[in-house]
This record gives C-alpha cells, sequence and structure tokens, in this order.
C-alpha cells in the first residue's frame, strides 16, 4: 500500500473534467461567466503560490496580470489578431520577458522589500496606462471578440462556452505543468529556500537563480491569467486589470487557498468570487470588511487555507514533518 | 524664475506632507520591524474626525482659532484609541510570525477599517474649511497662496525635530534604542518591551491620524481617502531607508520635489515619478539610503 501516492495529476484531470462537463450541461450562464473569471485568476494564482512556497509575496503580480491583458487587447486593437492560438501565447512571452528583466532586480530581495519593490514595478505600468491617451486611458477599451482555432462564435453565449471550455482546458494543463515542475529537483528547492537559503547555497545550488526561474513562471501564468482574463470580461482598464487593489486580490486568494496543492487555487477563487457576488448583493457596504475579516481569520485559525480544511474533511492523513 | 520658485515651494509642501504621514510608519517600522499597512487607515480616521469635529466646532458658534485645538484633539484621539487597540487586538499576536504574514494581517485591518469609515461617517464627503479661510493667503513668487498650506512646512520641521530630540535625548528614547537594536537583551536588562512595543505604535499611530487632521481642512474627505496614503509613504520611507526618522525626511524631500519637478516640466511622468524614484534608489541601495545598520544575525 503506498500511503503518499500522488493522485494530484489524474485528480486533477477528473476534476478539471468534472468542472467542464458540469458547466456545459447544467450550470446557468451566469455561474459559467463566474467560473470563467474565477479560474483566469486563479491561473494567475498558481504562480503566486510558488512564490509563496518560497517564502516571498508579491504586491505587484497586478503588473504582469496587466500586460498579459493589455497584449491581448493591443492585439486585437492595432493588429486585428483574436485567434487565442497567437493571442494568448503572445501574452504569456511578453508577461514571462518583462518578469525575465525585472527578475535580475528583484532576486535579491526578499521579505517586505521583494513585496514593495514589486508594488512598485507595478505602480509604473499604472501610471503610464492612466496617461496614455492612445491606449484609452482611465476607461481603457474593448477587447475584440475572440476566434478560437478559426472558430468564431457568432453569439454571445457561445462565446461564454467557448471561453469557458478554453479556460478548463489551460487550468488543467498548467495545474499539471505546475505540479510536475514542483516534483523536480529546482521545483522541490521551493520550500528549502524558505526554511533555509545558507543551506541550500552549501547544497550547491544558486538561491538567486532558483528564486529568478520561480518569478518568470510566475510571470507568464500571471500574464496568461490575465490574458484569458481580459477575453471574458471583454474590456481592459488600469484600474480593474493593473492597479494595487488587483495584486491585493491576487494575494488574498493565495492565501484563502494555501499552498497544499495546485489545485487549491481553482477552489479559493471560486469561493473568493461567489463570496463577492453574494456580498455585493447583500451587504454592499461592508464588502471590504468581510475580505478583511476572513483574511484574519485565515491567518490566524487556518494558515494552510481552504486546502488544508479539505484534506482535514477528507480525513486524509496530515503529513507528519 | 518664478517658475522655479513655484516649483520650490509646492515641493516643500509636498515634501512636508509626506513627511508627516510616512514618519509614523518609519517610527514603528524602526522598533517593531512591522509594516504597518493600516497606517492608511489611521491617515483617513484622523482626516475625517477632524473634519467631523471643525464641523461641530464652527456649528457650535466657537471662535475659529478653536479649530486648530480640534486637528489636534482629532490626531490624539484617533492615534491612541486605534493604535492601542490594533496592537493588543492584532498586531501583539503577530510578533512571532513571519514580517511577510504581519504585512497581510495589517492589510486585512485596513480593509476592515475602512468600511467601519464608510459605516460611521457615511459616504458623503467632508469639508472643513474653518481653519483655511481664517489664515487667509499671501503672495509669494507673483503666486497666490493660502497659508495653511505653508504652516504644512513648519508642523513637518517641529515633528520631525522633536522626534529627533525625543530619540537621542531623552530617557525613552534610549529605552527604544536599546529596545531596537535587542528586543531580548533589553528585556533580559528589565526594560518593559510590552509597554514599549504598546507606546511606539500608539505614537506612530498619532503620527499617521496627525498627517491626515491637518490635511483634512485643504481637501474634500471622501471615502477611498487612505488609499494613495498607503502607497506614497511606503515609497517615501523605503527611499530613506525603513525605521530612519532622517531617511524618512530626505525622502520625502526627494519624492516631493521630484513631483513638483514633474507637475510642472513634464505632467505625463507625474503618476509615476514617485515609484519610478523608489525603484531606482532600490535597485543601487537595496536598504534605502539612510537605513540604520543592522546586526546580522543567523
Amino acid at each position: 500500500m503506498h500511503a503518499d501516492r500522488d493522485w494530484t495529476i489524474p485528480g486533477l484531470m477528473v476534476g478539471f473534467a468534472t468542472v467542464l462537463a458540469l458547466g456545459l450541461l447544467v450550470l446557468p450562464d451566469w455561474l459559467i461567466n463566474l467560473t470563467t473569471v474565477a479560474f483566469a485568476r486563479a491561473i494567475a494564482v498558481i504562480g503566486l503560490m510558488v512564490l509563496w512556497r518560497t517564502g516571498l509575496v508579491s504586491f505587484g503580480h497586478a503588473l504582469y496580470v496587466g500586460l498579459g491583458a493589455y497584449t491581448v487587447a493591443l492585439l486585437g486593437k492595432e493588429f486585428e489578431v483574436s485567434e487565442i492560438l497567437l493571442t494568448l501565447p503572445a501574452a504569456t512571452v511578453v508577461a514571462a520577458t518583462v518578469g525575465f528583466g525585472l527578475g535580475f532586480i528583484v532576486r535579491r530581495y526578499r521579505g517586505i522589500f521583494f513585496a514593495m519593490l514589486s508594488l512598485a514595478f507595478s505602480m509604473v505600468l499604472y501610471g503610464i496606462l492612466v496617461k496614455t491617451e492612445a491606449l484609452g486611458s482611465t476607461d481603457g477599451f474593448n477587447v475584440s471578440s475572440p476566434t478560437f482555432l478559426g472558430f468564431a462564435p457568432g453569439d454571445a453565449g457561445l462565446t461564454l462556452r467557448a471561453t469557458f471550455v478554453m479556460v478548463c482546458l489551460l487550468g488543467w494543463a498548467t495545474t499539471t505543468l505546475v505540479h510536475r515542475y514542483l516534483q523536480t529537483t529546482l521545483g522541490q528547492l521551493t520550500t528549502a529556500i524558505r526554511d533555509n537559503e545558507i543551506r541550500v547555497e552549501y547544497l550547491g545550488f544558486s538561491v538567486a537563480r532558483a528564486i529568478h526561474v520561480k518569478y518568470v513562471i510566475s510571470a507568464a501564468l500571471a500574464g496568461l491569467g490575465g490574458a484569458v482574463l481580459a477575453l471574458s470580461v471583454g474590456q481592459v482598464d488600469p484600474d480593474s486589470m493593473v492597479n494595487w487593489p488587483v495584486s491585493g486580490e491576487l494575494l488574498f486568494v493565495t492565501v484563502l487557498s494555501g499552498p497544499g496543492s495546485v489545485a487549491a487555487p481553482f477552489i479559493g477563487s471560486l469561493i473568493y468570487e461567489l463570496i463577492r457576488t453574494y456580498a455585493f448583493e447583500w451587504l454592499p457596504h461592508a464588502w471590504q470588511l468581510i475580505v478583511g475579516a476572513t483574511l484574519l481569520g485565515i491567518i490566524f485559525f487556518l494558515p494552510g487555507g481552504v486546502w488544508s480544511l479539505l484534506q482535514r474533511v477528507l480525513g486524509r492523513r496530515e503529513a507528519p514533518s | 524664475m518664478e517658475t522655479a520658485v513655484t516649483t520650490l515651494l509646492d515641493g516643500l509642501v509636498f515634501s512636508s506632507y509626506l513627511f508627516l504621514v510616512s514618519v509614523g510608519l518609519t517610527v514603528i517600522f524602526g522598533v517593531m520591524k512591522i509594516l504597518n499597512v493600516a497606517h492608511g487607515s489611521l491617515y483617513a480616521w484622523g482626516a475625517y474626525t477632524s473634519a467631523f469635529l471643525i464641523g461641530v466646532w464652527s456649528e457650535a458658534g466657537l471662535a475659529d482659532v478653536g479649530t486648530f485645538l480640534m486637528i489636534a484633539a482629532a490626531a490624539l484621539l484617533v492615534g491612541c484609541v486605534l493604535g492601542f487597540v490594533l496592537e493588543r487586538g492584532l498586531i501583539r499576536f503577530m510578533y512571532a510570525r513571519d514580517e511577510v504574514i504581519v504585512v497581510l494581517a495589517t492589510f486585512a485591518a485596513f480593509l476592515i477599517l475602512e468600511d467601519v469609515i464608510l459605516l460611521v461617517f457615511g459616504v458623503d464627503p467632508y469639508f472643513a474649511y474653518q481653519p483655511m479661510a481664517l489664515l487667509g493667503s499671501t503672495e509669494i513668487g507673483g503666486i497666490q497662496r493660502d497659508v495653511y498650506s505653508l504652516t504644512l512646512i513648519g508642523l513637518a520641521v517641529a515633528v520631525g525635530v522633536s522626534l529627533w530630540v525625543g530619540l537621542t535625548r531623552t530617557r525613552w528614547g534610549r529605552l527604544l534604542t536599546a529596545v531596537i537594536h535587542d528586543r531580548e537583551v533589553a528585556a533580559a536588562m528589565g526594560i518593559d518591551v510590552t509597554t514599549v512595543y504598546v507606546v511606539t505604535f500608539m505614537l506612530g499611530a498619532v503620527l499617521g491620524a496627525l498627517g491626515g487632521a491637518y490635511v483634512a481642512p485643504m481637501v474634500s474627505v471622501a471615502p477611498g481617502f487612505g488609499i494613495e496614503v498607503i502607497v506614497l509613504s511606503f515609497a517615501v520611507v523605503v527611499i530613506g531607508g525603513m525605521g530612519s526618522i532622517p531617511g524618512a525626511a530626505i525622502g520625502a524631500l526627494i519624492v516631493g520635489i521630484a513631483r513638483a519637478v514633474a507637475v510642472h516640466q513634464l505632467p505625463e511622468v507625474e503618476l509615476f515619478v514617485v515609484y519610478g524614484v523608489m525603484a531606482v534608489v532600490l535597485v543601487f541601495r537595496p536598504q534605502g539610503l539612510f537605513a540604520p545598520a543592522r546586526a546580522r544575525k543567523i
């Protein structure tokens, strides 16, 4: 009996297939839309989770969400390219390239300084976008409706479903890849770096390089997430894509989900979207209060996030580390 | 020439404002190693309370000079009450946790306090123009300026000097320095570290609230008031070196003048000149320009 056999890979496949089937057969339109937005954010959160496992918190990943979103939107607006096979990779590459460049700087910092430097970079992009009239300034502009592998869905319902299928497939692909990455030696350096950097150096690994790689991964995932977000919302603007509350939102979902599994961000993000929808309906003036209280509750009582709660409820063995 | 004078004066006023709002943050960080995101809401609470008290004072028909008393009262009231509640109710459970977790916890406190402001003061903006009307305006360099915003410079200098004297020349300052240097040894020498922490946090909170309270008459106090301030004061504090009061002053001067120059010469870059300066400083001096030296512990 392999007690610690890893069920993640088949689990992810079954999980995403179930969500996909549910979405296409049962769920009403508003719930499909909500899931699409939640999953888009979850893709970005996976990257933050990888950083968080390393002991790093970024207060500025809205930078990459914004880069991804604006890349997709600009490709449609300026070059009339709306094929997702082109726009999504382009968004990912743009975010990863910028992340690679800035990585040389941020990899020298830890703790608060890492968080605040990320924030500074994202606010620079925000400042640029707000002042650029050609990009719609604070109003932003619309994203042209995408084509999927050459297929152009005519009406809104079909576009919604096609985007939903796309986000499920992307979610499955990214979680599987990141899970595989975390099992490699470089991937397992995450918690090692958090626990003791000096020891990692003595083992013969470069901490700076390992952090750089993780930073680029998180940037690429945030860019992809931003691109999908732009497609599902249908519009980009600085305040909802690049401003610092977006980074705070991503961070909140990261903490809510917990670092336990690559699947956790999807559950956490869904919970976040649901809370938000109902909070806006019933208690429109207490939205931030609810988020803040939840965050405090998790920090105090559930440091492992929702995922650790799931593990406990399902009676799974806690890692006796 | 006139532009130069105007730019310099604008820069100085803005620098003073930045120094006032960020010095509380750097005091708390210097002593407790805590980055207090809730500082932004202390600022907003200070502003709301001050605007409210000034309104009450004027409606009672009392002399306008007293409104300055109301500003001070608002800062003390908000800072002491909220500072005490935050430290005893939240921060003290956080000393053993990772510094980044503490940032998240104070971020949560910020979100909660933001909504409590809306519940207490409502969503309508507050105006408290009386202190500004009282002082009138004067002409400097061919441009009319209101005296009130110029007094900001004096207040910033007064706060900075008294903090510096308090920290280096008094018994309390020495106790603080001991705790900053090594918390455990200080405790072993009989210093009541808990009290030092509570008082420091309340002092930082009063300073944050004072920033808001003094600025309230110059602007309309409306929801979302505290958000910009956190990010700005972080930038100032990081540029100067976290935990250093002269650093906060220099950081505020650099940012304030850089922004004033940007506003007058290159309006396009105004929004991000602050963060640009911060990024450049961090790249070359990771600890900021004037960070106090820290013993390396393994």
